[in-house]
């Protein structure tokens, strides 16, 4: 009988590999950050949605949605594992850290994007579950294999897939795709570019040490500044519409073009930057605020859609 | 001839944490598949 030492993540010549994950390594390829928006903003288009869902199918809904999200977020980590060991921001990733095999990564991506979408189908409706599967697909093949290494509009066009949660939210409840949930989706679709591209101008050197086309490298600072803006006073713009079609009230409309106003603020804060800024600090200021932005609007919703049953139900 | 591997136990504490976590996610789904059951039959009566 042979005995083979199995020393360190990676096993001797003979090829035997016994992983040293733990389930903490594996909840990390779901990109729970990430996560955490989509299943907020999916919990808005739910509630916000005209009709009713058993409050369990909710809870389901959005827990597939949360699973499905961090699917594509996994085989987003499986493919881009070469380019995340370089850049500092994703150098200790599970995969680039050797924690987790490529072909686990993938494998578990698979399985959570197949359970997902069945069960919110099983459970729910199909409409949502094709919705659902789209958006995987969307994010994993269209976005992560396509288009991130081939155009500087990676992230215009590919964050479509971290806009459709609240859609998909909204189909859970009426099965269908309305004016409404496009509105949300065009929020977020918009805002995209003007949150990514903060990140991308204090992160190029990074995004161009492993030759991915970012905007900032691509154009230049000046042109992501300026595309910065126009997509921040979009952004600002969509997110007032809810309150002119029915969807939100007055209050929120006033609320939502306050938060638009600083949003748009920022941005020109960052489009002021000198070119070649070191420190980039109103482009990290806009990055942090972005967050908080989407958040806010869509808490707002929230909140208006909670003040208008609370005062239906007073009169 | 037989080959075993020596397994670390560093290899053993990790695998062991995947199994407790993999057993906690099937009884979970075992618990949902009940609830959408429940619920659907709930709602097929109502």
């Amino acid at each position: 009988m042979t005995v083979i030492d199995n020393h360190g993540a990676v096993g001797g010549e003979g090829g035997i590999r016994l992983s040293e994950a733990d389930a903490r390594d594996f909840f990390e390829l779901l990109k729970p950050r990430v996560m955490s928006l989509v299943v907020f903003t999916a919990l808005v288009g739910l509630v916000v949605a005209p009709g009713d869902l058993h409050p369990v199918l909710a809870v389901i809904s959005v827990l597939c949605i949360a699973v499905g999200a961090g699917a594509s977020g996994a085989l987003n980590m499986w493919y881009d594992a070469d380019i995340d060991a370089v850049m500092s921001r994703t150098a200790k990733r599970p995969i680039p850290s050797g924690r987790i095999e490529p072909r686990e990564a993938l494998a578990f991506g698979l399985t959570l994007s197949v359970f997902s979408v069945v069960i919110l189908g099983l459970a729910v409706n199909w409409a949502a579950a094709s919705l659902l599967a789209f958006t995987i697909f969307f994010y994993a093949v269209v976005y992560t294999m396509w288009l991130k290494r081939s155009t500087p509009q990676n992230i215009v066009i590919g964050g479509a897939s971290g806009a459709f949660p609240p859609m998909i939210g909204w189909a859970c409840v009426t099965g269908s795709v309305s004016l409404d949930s496009i509105l949300l989706f065009l929020v977020i679709f918009l805002w995209t570019p003007a949150h990514f591209w903060a990140l991308a101008l204090f992160k190029m050197r990074d995004y161009g040490s492993v030759g991915i086309p970012m905007m900032p490298n691509v154009a230049g600072e000046r042109s992501t500044k300026n595309q910065i803006v126009v997509y921040a006073v979009l952004t600002a713009a969509v997110a007032v519409a809810p309150s002119f079609t029915g969807l939100a009230g007055l209050g929120y409309g006033l609320f939502a073009a306050a938060l638009g106003a600083i949003f748009i603020y920022c941005s020109i804060a960052v489009w002021r930057m000198p070119d070649g800024d070191q420190k980039m600090i109103a482009a990290k200021k806009m990055f942090a605020y972005s967050v908080f932005y989407l958040f806010a609007v869509f808490s707002a919703l929230l909140a208006d859609h909670f003040a208008a049953g609370l005062a239906g139900a007073m009169l | 001839m037989i080959e075993t591997v020596k397994v670390t136990e560093k290899q053993k504490k990790s695998r062991r944490n995947r199994n407790v976590a993999l057993g906690l996610v099937l009884a979970g789904l075992v618990g949902l598949f009940y609830v959408i059951t429940i619920v659907k039959i709930g709602g097929i009566g109502g």
